[in-house]
């Protein structure tokens, strides 16, 4: 049995810690879980300082004394390996963003709902868990096959797979880690006025060094999404924060695209990456234009801004939004020939998806089923985003 | 990895033949690397016999553009094949690498 993860919980309403220990007393009494709990910022630095076995600290952002916020920033000085999950009031985008911007891992949104602060512990540990194994194996010899486990293993913590669904839209994704080669992730995040973010990334390179590369990136993008009003900009502050520190040039290409439901629209911007398919509501599929775009990470941010634009369109009811990765136009079959992308435009001729996990099953089944015996040789990955063709 | 090499009053033209991927990138780095003189006056790669090149051949191209810009030595690469090309515009290599259509023209231009 191995020992508890250890969760510091950071609030000034005293409400929480009785409802905590109650709501999570199963994790607790099987030993899954151990709880702290401090009433601010200054309280839990107090307790880290004097307890180095905390993995987890899960934190208010309005505090007296010392808020969330300044904790983040202070908890970088301690140089200890944990990982921070903030709570927030829902639709405090602006604190949320400058949490993820000092290295918050994820966050939940007030009212908590404990089935949900569970599915982000849980995540969050379990990254933690892959990111530990990782970077003690970067300090010991280990096999280039072992490295490679252990790297997908990362990329896998940190996928999301509690996919957003409402009688307006939904969305599914999925990634198939090759065996050799992998850095693709996808990931998406609900911004105010419901608006959605979704991204399809693909990080150069393999092994730890790129999986490492690869949680950066996911952490820059998501907080340039959180409280960015376009995928653009988001993904120019992204560059910025990956090219600041980037000696071994490593570098990620990404389509983002925010979805807004009100209305339908679609803008999306990529960044060295395809552009987004669009299957209309007949089965026809449409490759939407390329707004420029470098790879995020390499370029000086004036000239990656001059490069890149972004496009909006209407996704109409019954119609599905699709980002993927090259490791489906480009699935090998064994007389090496192509999936290409005619042939995912071709998918929906005639049996148009009803859902966006429709969607995803057809491509990863045509996918499957071109590439036969045939080893894949690159991740596939792919994220669907359907409107329900009822209004 | 295979690469034909010509010098020429200080012009170094690297020619590397098949494809770069994750399984050979770092012989690929390692082949130009070694490729590569300090007094070369300047270094251009014709990529004509590459019919494809990964992400992580992609990038040894920026480390190899990196160790050439610290010494203010030119550097280009030339006469990609149409999938290289294309590897190029939709990753936005072609904004930060320069490329030209053929060795002449790299030849005559690159300064």
């Amino acid at each position: 049995m191995s020992e508890p993860w250890r969760i510091l919980v950071v609030d000034d309403e005293p409400d929480l810690e009785p409802l905590v220990l109650q709501r999570m007393r199963r994790q607790i009494r099987g030993g899954k879980y151990q709880f702290e709990f401090a009433g601010n910022g200054l309280e839990a630095l107090e307790k880290l300082r004097a307890d180095d076995t905390i993995d987890l600290v899960l934190s208010d952002i309005n505090m007296p004394q010392m808020d969330g916020l300044t904790l983040l920033s202070q908890l970088n000085s301690l140089d200890q390996d944990l990982r921070a999950v903030i709570i927030s009031a829902y639709g405090d985008m602006g604190n949320i963003r400058t949490a993820m911007n000092r290295g918050a891992f994820d966050f939940v949104t007030k009212p908590v709902d404990f089935d949900d602060l569970q599915i982000t512990i849980d995540r969050t540990v379990e990254h933690l868990r892959q990111w530990r194994e990782a970077t003690a194996s970067r300090d010991k010899l280990v096999t280039l096959q072992n490295e490679l486990d252990i790297a997908t293993n990362v990329q896998q913590s940190i996928l999301p797979s509690d996919f957003p669904t409402t009688t307006k839209y939904e969305i599914n994704a999925n990634m198939v880690p090759a065996r050799n080669v992998g850095g693709d992730f996808y990931d998406y995040v609900g911004v105010p006025h419901d608006r959605m973010f979704a991204t399809v990334a693909d990080v150069s390179d393999k092994g730890i060094p790129a999986a490492l590369f690869m949680m950066s990136s996911r952490t820059a993008l998501k907080g340039a999404a959180i409280g960015t009003g376009s995928p653009r900009e988001a993904l120019i502050e992204a560059n910025r924060v990956l090219q600041a520190d980037n000696p071994t040039l490593m570098f990620v290409t990404v389509i983002m695209a925010v979805y807004d439901p009100h209305n339908g629209e679609v803008t999306y911007s990529s960044a060295g990456h395809d552009p987004p398919v669009l299957v209309h509501a007949d089965g026809s599929g449409e490759q939407l234009p390329a707004t420029g775009g470098i790879a995020l990470g390499i370029a000086p941010e004036q000239i990656f801004t001059a490069n890149l634009s972004e496009q909006t369109v209407v996704l109409g009811p019954g119609e599905t939004l699709i980002l993927y990765t090259d490791g489906v136009s480009e699935a090998m079959n064994v007389d090496d020939e192509e999936f290409g992308l005619d042939r995912l435009l071709g998918l929906f001729a005639g049996r148009p998806p009803q859902s966006a996990e429709g969607a995803m099953h057809s491509i990863f089944e045509a996918v499957a089923e071109f590439a036969g015996e045939a080893p894949a040789s690159d991740d596939v990955t792919c994220l669907a985003l359907h409107r329900s063709a009822a209004p | 990895m295979e690469l034909a090499q010509e010098r020429d009053s200080g012009t170094n033209v690297i020619s590397p033949a098949g494809r770069v991927d994750g399984s050979n990138s770092a012989d690929f780095h390692e082949a130009l690397a070694a490729a590569i003189a300090d007094d070369d006056s300047r270094v251009i790669l014709d990529m004509g016999g590459i019919d494809y090149i990964s992400s992580a051949g992609l990038r040894v191209l920026l480390l190899v553009a990196q160790r050439l810009g610290g010494d203010s030595t030119p550097f280009a690469v030339c006469s990609l094949a149409a999938s290289v090309d294309e590897v190029f515009r939709i990753s936005g290599f072609n904004q930060i690498i320069t490329v030209y259509g053929t060795l002449d023209e790299a030849k005559a231009q690159l300064a």
